[in-house]
């Protein structure tokens, strides 16, 4: 029953954050809303291992928080650099290209 | 509870692409492609099929979500606004309909969820579970079919991976940037000599 409710509120959250990701208006609204729900889908994950009778599935619910972790990071990235092939560093990459 | 828990995610997964549909701003339909990958793979998650939600997850909300952000940098940001649609709606939707009512009728002479005299479990699962270990040789079931029995079929999924990590390489770091500078008086010189 706990694990039901929790299941519900999750659900709850899920559909506030598509709320979210839907109506912006900014973009950083839309990149949390896709990070809250890459977050609340690993919760989800291993609510519903132990909601299915079958926690072994638990680990894959920490692989999920590497990719939503890798995912986000990238996106971030494309906004700081416009490009993903950029080597990354702390400077933003007009002053990289100006000191070329 | 798991019944209800399918029928919220289908009905987010529907209301997911109708907002793919309806939005102009391409960045948010990318990040509401990536959130429709993650609760698809919910959805595999409570099929039981873990390998394929992971699957979904890492290429479908991980792998494209990158790759749609460097197509996104090279391209614009905006959708074209188009003046007046191109064609009628109503034939690509009758085609839609009868194609999803041909699906949903294929379905009905399917095996029901998780019938042990399904074929699938007549077929060669049974060979699997009583000789792999004397014709192969490995205590686990699944590797030997991956590895042995199947290794055809992974040699060349090993190969289509392979080859994707490769062109995703190359795409992201051999891309070559457009150079908006004058060329400098010793480049020019250094031209002229080639030639």
């Amino acid at each position: 029953m706990m694990f039901a409710a929790a299941a519900a509120a999750l659900i709850v959250a899920i559909f506030l954050g598509l709320i979210r990701a839907y109506l912006g208006p900014t973009i950083y609204d839309r990149i949390l809303a896709g990070n809250m729900i890459g977050t609340m889908t690993v919760i989800l994950i291993a609510v519903h291992g132990f909601l299915a009778g079958r926690p072994e599935f638990l680990d894959i619910a920490l692989v999920y928080a590497l990719i939503n972790f890798i995912g986000t990071i990238a996106i971030l990235k494309y906004f700081r650099f416009k490009d993903l092939g950029h080597a990354g560093t702390d400077k933003g990459r007009e002053e990289v290209e100006d000191d070329a | 509870m798991l019944d209800i828990l399918d029928i919220a995610l289908l009905f987010f997964m529907a209301v997911t692409a109708i907002s793919i549909l309806r939005l102009k701003n391409l960045f948010a339909v990318v990040m509401l492609g990536g959130i429709y990958s993650l609760l698809s793979a919910l959805i595999f998650v409570n099929l039981d099929a873990v390998d394929v939600a992971f699957t979904e997850a890492a290429v479908g909300a991980g792998i494209s979500t990158v790759l749609m952000l460097g197509t996104l940098a090279l391209t614009s940001r905006e959708e074209k606004q188009e003046k007046k649609p191109s064609h009628k709606i109503w034939l690509p939707l009758m085609v839609c309909i009868a194609t999803g009512a041909a699906l949903v009728y294929g379905t009905l002479d399917m095996p029901r969820y998780g019938d042990p005299n399904a074929p699938i479990h007549k077929h060669v699962a049974p060979r699997y579970i009583n000789d792999s270990m004397d014709e192969v040789g490995m205590p686990n079931i699944v590797t030997s079919v991956l590895a042995s029995y199947r290794g055809f079929d992974t040699l060349g999924e090993t190969t289509v991976v392979f080859t994707a990590v490769v062109g995703v390489l190359i795409l992201l770091t051999g891309r070559r940037r457009r150079d908006k500078r004058e060329p400098t008086l010793e480049e020019l010189e250094e031209q002229e000599e080639e030639v």
